[in-house]
């Protein structure tokens, strides 16, 4: 049916940028997620000069539950201040979502884009190793890395990044195949431009859309990654992190189960956010996906 | 009386925009065995009618909002859905535009077939499959009974087409509608669709709506036609005496889009006249003026401030132009 | 015969796979500081020098590393993944018996996932706006930003402190005695908690992936060829929309076997079920290299295994797969 408003047809001229955020902020879900996420991250930055207690500093007689004696979120079972290790382990938490998402990401692009971009053999191989990372179990993967090379936080960081990327990889791929193909890749083609340029300059930046989004949700899968590992004990134990909370309180789930419930319900709401915000983006950055 | 009355058929479909009368003010006869046509282009309407007659409108999209569709003295607007059921595939049948994409991909069309014998005729699975399998035949696939237990990828887009042709006549449908079922195919197998569709017509005595923009089809296929535009019927009449003398100038530019008619009945063969300009914009659609006046080089003041009404040539002619008797 | 003939073909692939992840195992085995010999002498509190040497001589360490990779991979496939001196057992049988636990939950968490997620994906693609559909909206939100952990230890306190409905751990009750069925019984009783747990998971992605294509097939044509058919709205909904709307979510659980098995350990160290999962805690804590490695492999034969199961599912359900005819 021909449903040509020519009137409303005429776009206004304006950046992507702007454009993708107004979508966003369209969104009321993704809106409150990010706020909420830019509360916490501003807590994990400033908090601990907030709020000096050290987490590792037996400040109280243990399993003393929120609310009593002052301390508003309670004691674990050395009585160390529960408070104060969620407001210290905010960072590191973020930081290892981060770091572990980079790795990954770096790996995926690569790895997809020289498969979709040179096709062939390339692919071929580079497709059957993806594949393989993806037969393996990916948190016992990871556990087998940390326990065999050490529990230090950059080595859980590249234990997580390392077994997460095959996603990143397979839509990169999928994103280059289609793209190579368009018409003003042909042209800068046939104007000389290098395989590099090519993939970097020229099809790489048109491939960001769904990689961005990708990239957001892998933060959150990290972030819950490291507590997964944590709450096996596979941490660095004189670093404080949600998950190191959880791992150090898990013997006592069935005396004080708030020890564990607590930074569970932080990891939660977190990644819950990164979540809504990632839908956000991705409404925001595929438009066309949204008809569905 | 007819086989199928429609009066004053309104169709309204929701949009971003508001409601807006995808069908209005539509009103035809079909007899039994007849062969009608709906012409137009895009969007004027045509398949939303078929979809109305199936009882089949796009759920909370499309729905008819005032007039009635009488098959055989029972009002099929009023009827429940299982009454509309019992008649979908039985009595009124329909194929589509698309043989590639309306048949199950996971099925063999041999039970694709059978299944509506079991629906309507209450056939056991072996009688169904048979009768499948001489269906099959009938539409003239090649080798039928091993044929029908291939699947619709195992087909081409005619085979597939000739598939859709079995299921709709399976039971034997006093009408059969036939949405485009050529659009989408190659050239040389149009035309053995439409013969195929002349003969089983012929066998079976159902009544054909043939809905198409291609006045090729329509001079070859049919006995009556409706020229459709905008959700509004336009012409109304005998495919001869409409090609012969068309009375509104919609109908007169789509049918000097097609060389061949004029030549073969008049043997004088004009220069190719494109209709300019695009269907209205949806909003448009209930206004009260001629929808097709910003295209129309014979517009006057008055066609874009009233609605013209169906003027009558003789019993069978109609045309919904304020200029009709003059042109 | 086809689907025979490609099942070969993929089994073929699956062992190369395999070996792969041999290789792997072993590399990294190589690459982790300390060796068997390390291991065998902390055991006994302690080695001198010469000692060490020996038991590496005995146990090939010194040989080349292809060598030793040969003979690792040789083991392997004589079901001999080397020995567990903290079990002193060896590893293959140390895994044989903690497998069925793990392939319990494992298999029962998909298959219900599976099984819910796409009566619900059905259900709420027929009603688009109603509760049910909804509720696949927030279980997919959860279901992804939820630690497994954390769920298994709400459901925990919830259902087995709060209100003992159910076992606080374990997979059976030992102290009591009964036939087949009383012991079956006892063993799902201990099951539900752990199963809801790693199921929900998967059942958000898969309720949330089968509402998604079943609205896209409830929308095509051929599901308009059926209506026009007079057939009834279940007929049109399970016969037709259904059986097209299956290979996707089947291709995601094939997927998400790697996934489950993760889920699994998690789920496993929170209601101490013995399986894999627990074992692998276990030998990590207990610097046990051959029994990670050899958990490693054996999950990844599960993973292939279930690849391979999927892959036949989805050429039964579609002739398309594999080919034209």
């Amino acid at each position: 049916m021909s449903l040509i408003d020519p009137e409303n047809t005429i776009p206004e001229a304006r950046s992507p940028f702007s454009e993708a955020w107004e979508m966003f902020r369209g969104n009321t879900a993704a809106m409150i997620a990010l706020v909420i996420l830019c509360l916490i991250v501003l807590g994990a930055i400033f908090g601990p000069y907030l709020y000096p207690t050290d987490p590792f500093d037996m400040v109280w007689a243990p399993f003393s539950p929120p609310g009593a004696d002052g301390f508003i979120l309670g004691t674990d079972y050395l009585g160390r201040d529960l408070l104060a290790a969620l407001i210290h382990g905010a960072r590191v938490s973020i930081i290892i979502g981060l770091a572990a998402a980079a790795v990954s990401i770096l790996i995926g692009v690569t790895v997809g884009a020289l498969a979709g971009f040179y096709k062939g053999w390339v692919e071929e191989l580079l497709m059957r190793i993806t594949e393989f990372f993806q037969v393996l179990p990916t948190l016992l993967f990871s556990m087998v890395i940390v326990a065999l090379f050490g529990a230090s936080l950059p080595m859980i960081t590249f234990a997580i990044g390392v077994v997460s990327w095959t996603a990143v990889a397979r839509i990169t791929r999928s994103e280059f195949l289609r793209i190579r193909e368009l018409e003003y890749v042909m042209a800068s083609r046939a104007s000389g431009a290098t395989n590099a340029k090519l993939m970097f300059r020229v099809i790489l930046p048109n491939a960001l859309p769904p990689i961005i989004v990708q990239a957001a949700l892998m933060v959150g899968s990290a972030i819950l990654f490291e507590a997964g590992l944590s709450f096996l004990g596979l941490t660095d134990p004189n670093v404080v992190s949600w998950g190191q909370v959880i791992g150090s309180n898990r013997q006592y789930i069935l005396d004080a189960s708030y020890t564990v419930t607590i930074p569970g319900l932080a990891i939660f709401i977190t990644v819950l956010c990164i979540s809504l915000v990632g839908d956000g983006l991705n409404d925001a950055l595929n438009p066309k996906l949204r008809s569905r | 009386m007819a086989l199928l009355s429609v009066k004053n058929l309104r169709i309204e479909i929701k949009t971003r925009a508001g409601v807006a009368p995808v069908i209005d003010d539509l009103s035809f006869d079909l007899d039994a065995g007849e062969s009608l046509s709906f012409v137009g282009e895009s969007g004027c309407g045509k398949s939303m009618t078929a979809l109305a007659l199936m009882g089949l409108l796009p759920e909370g999209v499309g729905s008819v909002a005032s007039g009635s569709i009488t098959f055989d003295g029972e009002d099929l607007t009023q009827a429940s859905e299982a009454r509309l059921r019992a008649l979908r595939g039985n009595d009124i049948s329909m194929i589509f535009q698309e043989p590639m994409t309306s048949l199950n991909p996971l099925y063999t069309v041999g039970e694709q077939i059978a299944e509506v014998l079991r629906a309507h005729q209450g056939l056991s699975r072996k009688q169904a499959w048979d009768q499948a399998v001489e269906l099959l035949d009938a539409v003239r696939i090649p080798n039928a009974r091993a044929r029908a237990e291939d699947y619709p990828f195992q087909m081409s887009g005619g085979q597939r087409q000739r598939v859709m042709i079995a299921i709709a006549l399976a039971c034997q449908p006093k009408i059969l509608i036939a949405d485009e079922p050529t659009t989408a195919l190659d050239v040389t197998v149009q035309a053995q669709i439409f013969d195929l569709l002349q003969d089983m017509r012929r066998q079976t005595g159902s009544a054909i709506i043939l809905i198409t923009h291609d006045m090729g089809a329509v001079a070859e296929m049919a006995e009556r036609m409706i020229v459709m535009y905008a959700g509004r019927k336009a012409e109304l009449g005998p495919v001869d005496t409409i090609i012969a003398h068309p009375r509104h100038p919609y109908t007169a530019g789509l049918i000097s889009c097609v060389p061949h008619i004029l030549s073969t009945l008049t043997s004088e063969r004009e220069d190719l006249v494109e209709v300019p300009g695009i269907v209205p914009a949806l909003q448009d659609f209930g206004k009260d003026l001629c929808l097709f006046a910003s295209r129309c080089r014979h517009a006057q003041p008055k066609c874009v401030n009233q609605r013209p009404p169906e003027i009558a040539f003789g019993n069978t002619h109609q045309a919904a132009c304020w200029r009709a008797e003059e042109l | 015969m086809q689907i025979l003939q490609a099942f070969a073909i993929r089994s073929g692939y699956a062992v190369i796979l395999l070996i792969a992840v041999l290789v792997l195992n072993f590399s990294m085995m190589h690459l982790a500081p300390g060796d068997v010999a390390d291991t065998i002498s902390q055991s006994m509190g302690g080695a001198d020098q010469e000692l060490l040497d020996k038991i590496r001589a005995d146990y090939g360490l010194d040989q080349p590393f292809i060598v030793q990779l040969g003979r690792y991979i040789g083991g392997v496939l004589q079901f001999d993944l080397g020995f567990s001196f903290f079990y002193n057992q060896p590893v293959t049988d140390l895994i044989l018996q903690r497998l069925p636990a793990t392939l319990l939950l494992v298999i029962t968490a998909q298959v219900l996932a599976l099984l819910i997620g796409v009566v619900m994906g059905v259900i709420s693609a027929r009603r688009p706006n109603g509760m049910l559909s909804h509720f696949v909206t927030f279980l997919a939100l959860f279901g992804y930003a939820a630690p497994v952990f954390w769920t298994g230890i709400l459901l925990l306190i919830a259902f087995s402190l709060k209100i003992q409905w159910f076992p606080v751990a374990g997979m059976m009750d030992v102290s009591v005695e009964g036939g087949f069925w009383f012991r079956a019984g006892d063993i799902a009783r201990h099951m539900v908690l752990p199963v809801i747990t790693l199921g929900s998971i998967f059942l958000a992605l898969y309720s949330r992936l089968a509402r998604a294509t079943m609205m896209e097939t409830l929308g095509s044509d051929f599901v308009r060829t059926a209506k026009a058919k007079g057939l009834s709205p279940n007929q049109v909904v399970y016969k037709h929309a259904l059986k097209n709307s299956l290979s996707p979510v089947i291709t995601l659980a094939g997927l998400q076997f790697s996934a489950v098995i993760s889920g699994a350990v998690l789920v496993e160290a929170v209601f101490s079920w013995p399986g894999l999962g627990t074992l692998a805690f276990q030998s990590i804590i207990a610097r046990d290299t051959p029994t990670i490695l050899g958990i490693l492999f054996f999950s990844a034969l599960v993973v292939i295994v279930g690849n391979l199961l999927t892959d036949l599912a989805l050429r039964l359900i579609d002739p398309r797969v594999g080919g034209k005819g």
